[in-house]
């Protein structure tokens, strides 16, 4: 497996307060990676380390190496922008800018400089067709996005991260506000993406994780006590705490 | 034993209820009151050719149409200028200022700004702005700016904070800069703020007088915008303290009273009805 994205000794503080501890993972390439664990055990943290969404909050210290594509995405030179173009990322609540479903793609297109209404056209069409929501909203693109449905509105929220072209997309239990039927959809859709992106995936639901990941990560108290391959964690757990939280005996 | 207690108790209930009714009847009929004494008193006076004309002492005609038009000037002058003023320091508060010590001092220092008596303003306007210009609609229109910039800038802010985090934090997982975010995502979702501002300000400087008895000056000249606010005039309300008072008109004084009166009730209208139609758009 190639890793694209390699993690060294990452600790991060909120204040006094230590959330993360001594990370150290290799985020394998093209495939989906799990992070599992009981609330607050860091795993969104950690997400939103990867793409450095964690400036936004004051009061954030990190140490530690972490290098995308082999470069330490904390680097002076590195422009966040650039770095977030590369990393997308789902949010855990469908969160569609209260513009029309079309503007809402070409956000981020736009916002890296794309003007040209023929290129924004074909991106748009391509973001909606690859997100699975194309034939659900093609003759409406000029609606506001608020109007469609919570499961919809998550699907166009990922076809606005793939418009930018991203080659990692991060997502951060991007079903947990869904009911059943959109979140198997999301998750169909999820491994159809695997095809072309890199995905992180933060999940309260261990099916999921099961159904969906080639990897899982699982966390405990800001500690990642446990990496491998989804089947092997699952079905033969190598430390006791990763067994207890599987089966279900806390968490 | 148990009987005279009840009777006085019930007897004290009616008593506190009449006498809230009172009240409430009193604070009704004073608004009524007044309401229809100015227009009773006013309307009677507002004629075309006193909306139309400017004064003249030769013929002994008034006119307000320059008061008009000097209100309308210093409306749109303070507006220009604080606008961007106090939209702009709304959004630096709220967006970009890290020290949220330094920011809960500025906004309180807003909050007293905004409760200060206005003749003060008028003290430091006419010191600050008149004695190095001149008297003008300009100093006038300045000494407002201060005035209202607390309005504008608080107004903007709370708007800017019920925009929701989340929309900020998809438009920078795009990877947009800090900028481009607040101008797409930020600033049209408070626009409704911004608006209230305004409209809330427009009421503020009709209603002003004592600031501006200290900057604008008394002239009654019919002017255009630029002239105008380089020359001392007089606004409606103003106007209405100089006939009312120096020259014992008080038909004219209530007819311009009667004209403020209907444009405040207009501009509480348009307040509630913004208020209003964004409140069902959030929804």
């Amino acid at each position: 497996m190639n890793s694209i994205i390699s993690v060294k000794d990452m600790c991060l503080w909120y204040g006094d307060h230590q959330a993360l501890k001594n990370l150290n993972v290799e985020i394998p390439e093209k495939s989906i990676t799990a992070l599992i664990g009981p609330s607050g055990c860091g795993k969104s943290t950690f997400l939103k380390t990867l793409n450095r969404m964690n400036d936004l909050i004051p009061g954030v210290r990190i140490t530690g190496d972490i290098r995308y594509k082999g470069a330490d995405i904390f680097d002076k030179e590195v422009d966040v922008s650039n770095l977030r173009k590369e990393i997308g990322m789902v949010f855990q609540n469908p969160n569609p800018f209260p513009m029309s479903i079309y503007n809402n793609v070409a956000y981020g297109p736009r916002t890296h400089g794309i003007t040209n209404k023929v290129q924004l056209d074909e991106i748009v069409e391509r973001a909606l067709r690859d997100a699975a929501i194309w034939d659900e909203v093609k003759d409406r693109l000029k609606k506001n996005a608020l109007g469609i449905s919570g499961g919809q509105q998550q699907r166009l929220c990922i076809a606005r991260a793939l418009a930018v072209q991203p080659t990692v997309l991060l997502m951060d239990e991007p079903t947990s506000a869904l009911d059943p039927i959109s979140t198997s959809r999301i998750e169909e859709l999820i491994l159809e993406l695997k095809e072309k992106y890199t995905i992180v995936i933060v999940t309260h639901n261990m099916q999921q994780a099961v159904r969906v990941s080639d990897y899982t990560a699982f966390f405990l108290l800001g500690e990642l006590v446990e990496f491998g391959r989804t089947e092997d964690i699952f079905s033969q757990p190598m430390d006791k705490r990763t067994e207890d939280y599987i089966t279900g005996r806390f968490g | 034993m148990k009987q005279p207690l009840s009777k006085k108790r019930k007897i004290y209930e009616v008593l506190m209820k009449a006498l809230m009714l009172l009240a409430v009847g009193l604070t009704a009929a004073l608004v009524l009151f007044l309401l229809v004494y100015v227009i009773v008193k006013g309307v009677p006076n507002i004629t075309w050719e006193l909306l139309s004309t400017k004064p003249s002492y030769l013929t002994g005609r008034i006119g307000i149409l320059p008061d008009i038009l000097n209100t309308l000037y210093i409306v749109i002058a303070t507006l220009v200028i604080v606008l961007p003023l106090g939209v702009g320091a709304a959004i630096y508060l709220t967006e970009y200022a890290s020290n949220q010590r330094i920011v809960s001092i500025i906004e309180y220092a807003a909050e007293i700004l905004s409760g200060i008596p206005s003749i003060i303003y008028g003290l430091v306007g006419m010191l600050l702005f008149s004695n190095n210009m001149s008297t003008c609609l300009m100093a006038g229109a300045l000494t407002l700016v201060i005035m209202n910039l607390p309005t504008i800038m608080r107004t903007t802010q709370e708007s800017l904070k019920t925009v929701p985090r989340s929309y900020r934090e998809g438009a920078f997982g795009l990877g947009a800069g800090k900028w481009r975010v607040v101008r797409t995502v930020v600033l049209p979702g408070c626009v409704d703020g911004v608006i209230t501002g305004c409209i809330l300000s427009v009421g503020r400087i009709l209603g002003e007088s004592a600031a501006l008895l200290f900057t604008a000056g008394f002239a009654h000249a019919v002017n255009g915008i630029i002239e105008g606010l380089a020359s001392p005039g007089a606004t409606l309300t103003v106007a209405l303290y100089v006939y009312a008072k120096e020259q014992g008109e008080f038909g004219v004084a209530f007819a311009i009273a009667a004209i403020l009166m209907v444009l405040t009730i207009l501009i509480n209208f348009a307040t509630t009805t913004v208020q209003k139609k964004f409140a069902k758009k959030r929804s």
